[in-house]
């Protein structure tokens, strides 16, 4: 980026690289743009094969031909945050002033500072407007906030499974695994990249403890039970007897693969400052205050991470506001994780609040 | 679909009422039938409240803005004078505050409209009085133990609680067993006896000096 990102904090973080990728086409008059937000762990690739792990990109249920987040007929563009791992700039870049990695020195950033360098990205690519800016959990939080600072370039929102304001069990979940991370020896108080070292151990307990809450208990209790892993009778040791203990250490295992350990506290940092009504005299209502925007609010019945009433708070500020909106609870038993997964009333409300919106905003039909 | 061809005709009557480019709430929106009758029609700007997730994904995959929600709990957050026209469309008699529900419609919209299947009409009376059954009619198409509708009020018992709530009806109809208008110059317990539905525009009293 041309010019430094002045975070909230009062920073600047210069240069700014911003990592990113995009589907599809733009149009001639730039009117099909879709921004992907992702969420706390998510990255650059929405669609397709992650070229780090090799498996699908994080929402490939929903982009794609054909598919709500049609690449044959919008613009995708999904960009990695700032204080991210992907390519942009994060804790794990070398600070331009000392010639080392940021680590803690990064400026802890908010949602908005996020937010901030996306639309540095959107003026980078020529793009007035967007068509829609969708994402679920904290990518939930930037479509708020893109649709509360940037009004007039939002044409359409989709917060899914999300809230306008991190609870405190949410801050507590995120502080046990900051802790987690900061209390592995290897940390080494952030400087751990110098040091050729990374706190793997701390990182993978976050990420299980995080990924419990990813989950329903029904979803849990459906997959897994209380059944032993590879054995017919508990080892009456620490060993992973069962499924659930062996399945979340695979997921901390796979996620310090691709994840960075500073990155972590400062994307959970950030969350936790979240709170979009206190920038607007504690009324979220004030927040989207005679807005244009078309929004679809989006939440799971079992999701207890994001519940339906930290929704419901959003729809009734916008309602408040007088803004047009529309609001699903979505039947599911997967909890917070059921955005990401294949889940047929949730991809057809999708389908259906683009289409409508495509076709206020004169978009072609599909070809 | 032309005007003519609407299948409804209580959804005519209610466009009737609605003034052109209105701001409109349909609370128990079902399928979004009307507020897109009302959005050919009258070029609304309208917004709906549906308790059942198929009608909502459905009024969604229109392009309607729609909530899913409930009547009974979810009026009370929008605010006052939020929209010109509230309409609560064969939906009253299946609330559990219909007082309650009556008041907030009167709250955030100036005007309400309300169609509801009269308890009143004649053949209602014949089942229950004759058969000593439970009323099973077109518009009450429920068995006792397995219906929606806990709230069933006779049409001069809905214009006793309109007078309660400090409203006046501005207009009104009684349909028949055949859909058609009853004329409205008839005196009410003709409506209250051959009206098998009924749909009342309701405004609040202007507050007095």
């Amino acid at each position: 980026m041309d010019h430094a990102l002045v975070t909230d904090g009062g920073r600047s973080i210069a240069p700014l690289a911003i990592g990113y990728e995009t589907y599809g086409e733009l149009n001639a008059d730039r009117s099909n743009a879709i921004l992907l937000c992702h969420a706390l762990t998510g990255d650059q690739y929405a669609a397709g094969v992650h070229p780090v792990t090799g498996k699908p990109g994080w929402w490939d249920a929903l982009v794609g031909p054909g598919k709500p987040f049609d690449t044959e007929r919008y613009f995708i563009i999904c960009s990695n945050v700032v204080g991210g791992c992907m390519g942009t700039t994060g804790p794990s870049s070398t600070n331009s002033s000392t010639g080392k990695p940021y680590g803690l020195d990064f400026p802890v950033v908010t949602i908005r500072d996020m937010v901030r360098a996306q639309a540095m990205l959107i003026d980078h690519l020529g793009i007035e407007t967007l068509f829609c800016v969708a994402g679920g959990s904290m990518g939930g939080m930037q479509v708020l906030q893109w649709a509360a600072s940037y009004p007039d370039r939002v044409f359409s929102a989709m917060p899914i499974a999300t809230a306008a304001k991190h609870s405190a069990q949410n801050i507590g979940f995120n502080e046990v695994g900051r802790q987690a991370v900061m209390a592995d020896p290897d940390w080494r108080a952030g400087r751990y990249l110098e040091q050729g070292v990374r706190p793997e151990k701390g990182l993978a307990v976050a990420r299980m403890s995080a990924h419990i809450t990813y989950l329903s208990e029904a979803a849990l209790q459906r997959k897994f039970g209380r059944k032993l892993q590879d054995r017919s009778a508990p080892t009456f040791s620490f060993d992973a007897d069962f499924q659930v203990e062996s399945y979340l250490r695979y997921q901390g295992v796979a996620f310090v693969e691709r994840f960075d350990a500073n990155s972590y506290l400062f994307v959970t940092r950030a969350c936790d400052y979240f709170d979009l009504a206190a920038d607007y005299g504690g009324s979220l209502a004030k927040a989207f205050k005679d807005t244009k925007t078309r929004f679809c609010v989006v939440s799971f019945t079992s999701d207890w991470l994001y519940p339906t009433s930290d929704s419901r708070a959003v729809v009734h500020a916008l309602n408040a506001g007088g803004a047009s909106v529309s609001f699903v609870e979505i039947e599911s038993d997967k909890g917070h994780d059921a955005f990401l997964l294949h889940e047929p009333m949730f991809i057809a409300t999708t389908r259906g609040f683009l289409e409508s919106a495509a076709v206020a905003r004169g978009l072609k039909a599909r070809p | 679909m032309t005007l003519t061809q609407h299948p409804r005709l209580d959804h005519l009557l209610i466009a009737d009422m609605v003034e052109p480019g209105a701001r409109v709430l349909d609370v128990g929106c079902g399928d979004g039938a009307l507020l897109q009758l009302l959005a050919r029609a009258k070029n609304v700007d309208g917004r709906g409240v549906e308790l059942s997730q198929r009608g909502v994904n459905e009024c969604v995959a229109k392009g309607l803005s729609v909530i899913q929600g409930d009547a009974d709990t979810d009026l009370a957050d929008y605010p006052n004078d939020g929209f010109d026209y509230v309409i609560l469309s064969q939906t009253l008699q299946a609330t559990r505050h219909p007082r309650e529900a009556l008041g907030n419609m009167l709250r955030i919209g100036r005007r309400a409209i309300v169609s509801f299947p009269n308890f009143g009409y004649w053949r209602v009376r014949v089942q229950l009085a004759f058969r000593g059954r439970m009323p099973v009619t077109g518009n009450l198409s429920y068995s006792w133990h397995d219906t929606p509708n806990i709230h069933l009020c006779t049409i001069r018992d809905f214009v006793e609680l309109v007078d309660n709530l400090g409203a006046h009806i501005e207009r009104g109809f009684a349909l028949d067993h055949a859909g058609a208008p009853i004329r409205v110059n008839a005196p009410w317990w003709v409506w209250n006896l051959m009206g098998e539905q009924a749909i009342f525009l309701l405004e609040r009293d202007a507050p007095s000096e």
